[in-house]
């Protein structure tokens, strides 16, 4: 199965949407780590922590990582590129609302899809409407 | 000019000292128009920084970088951990083995800093962030300096990243949360873009021996 990693400025909400996500993908052994927040435990990234999402959830099946803003997607693209040949090529960071696009991706890969399959799910959400409006 | 391991390690604590002494002002200028901890995140990451030097004083002054790269990316915590973090990476491969570094090697450094900078932040200059200091004394670098004494070099460098730093005052941010804002980003300095003057300001301090 694929392996999906949620990274936040906050571990609250990197928690919270990983919770949300498990409960619309209703499967309870998807790969799915969540992590977030500085390494004193405030609002920011700790390239560390998500490292050990990634390896957390990782197997050559591969892995999508959804982050939120700014220093989270820039420590996620860092991180891929100090990874090994391999690893990297499994490896995708997905283009994509980090709740919306955690959910898609969890439902995805809860129903055994591949891993472009799973990160196409989650960059779909991209322009999803909420509320249609004329 | 020349710049050996013990001017590197000197620039690098004082650095980290300006970092602490200016913690609250770069607070100050990220919280109009960021997320209010840019001071705090670069002072702890410096600090970490200082904590780590005792580990690779003896190794060459690329290795020093590197690790001085490797720590801000994972202590910062904000954006410019990843940004000064890839920017010193970059800095300290294209000087692996020197225990000195020449003119060549300084521009080199430079450069690379910067390709790591945008490679990171994919940022162009007038964005309003810390590309907009360094570019100009990349460009600088690049320009023949044969007639130059190094003083009128480092004295230069300075204020072109003086001037390059006031200058983005009224730019409109294109990156991070400033360009949120959108308009009501214009006005206020960017605080990366000072906190890479200062970085600069240390590193001629020290060439200039007076620091």
């Amino acid at each position: 199965m694929v392996g999906i990693v949620i990274v936040s400025h906050s571990s609250q909400a990197a928690d919270g949407i990983k919770d949300i996500a498990l409960q619309m993908a209703d499967v309870l052994d998807l790969k799915l780590s969540a992590c977030g927040g500085n390494k004193e435990g405030g609002i920011g990234t700790d390239p560390d922590k998500i490292l050990e999402a990634v390896e957390g959830v990782y197997s050559s099946e591969g892995v999508v990582i959804i982050a939120d803003l700014g220093s989270a997607v820039m420590s996620v693209e860092m991180l891929v590129e100090g990874m090994s040949a391999e690893k990297a090529r499994n490896i995708r960071v997905a283009d994509a609302p980090i709740l919306e696009g955690a959910v898609m991706a969890a439902i995805e890969a809860s129903a055994g899809a591949d891993l472009e399959s799973v990160l196409a799910a989650a960059e779909a959400v991209r322009d999803m409407r909420k509320i249609e409006r004329d | 000019m020349n710049c050996n391991k013990e001017q590197v390690i000197n620039i690098i604590k004082n650095i980290a000292s300006t970092m602490e002494k200016n913690k609250e002002y770069l607070t100050e200028l990220d919280s109009a128009i960021g997320d209010a901890d840019h001071g705090i995140n670069m002072n702890r990451g410096f600090k970490a920084v200082v904590e780590k030097l005792p580990e690779v004083e003896d190794k060459c002054i690329g290795t020093i970088l590197k690790t001085i790269g490797m720590t801000l990316v994972s202590t910062v915590g904000g954006a410019s951990g990843p940004l000064y973090g890839t920017a010193f990476m970059y800095a300290g491969r294209e000087v692996t083995g020197e225990k000195e570094l020449d003119l060549t090697d300084i521009k080199n450094l430079f450069r690379a800093a910067l390709e790591g900078l945008v490679k990171r932040g994919k940022a162009k200059p007038g964005d309003k962030t810390i590309v907009d200091t360094l570019t100009p004394v990349v460009d600088y670098f690049k320009s023949s300096l044969d007639e130059k004494t190094d003083n009128e070099i480092l004295e230069e460098i300075v204020s072109i990243a003086k001037e390059s730093m006031e200058a983005t005052k009224p730019l409109l941010a294109k990156k991070g949360r400033a360009s949120f804002l959108k308009e009501r980003s214009k006005g206020h300095l960017d605080p990366g873009a000072v906190s890479c003057y200062l970085m600069i300001k240390e590193f001629a301090a020290v060439l200039k021996g007076v620091a």
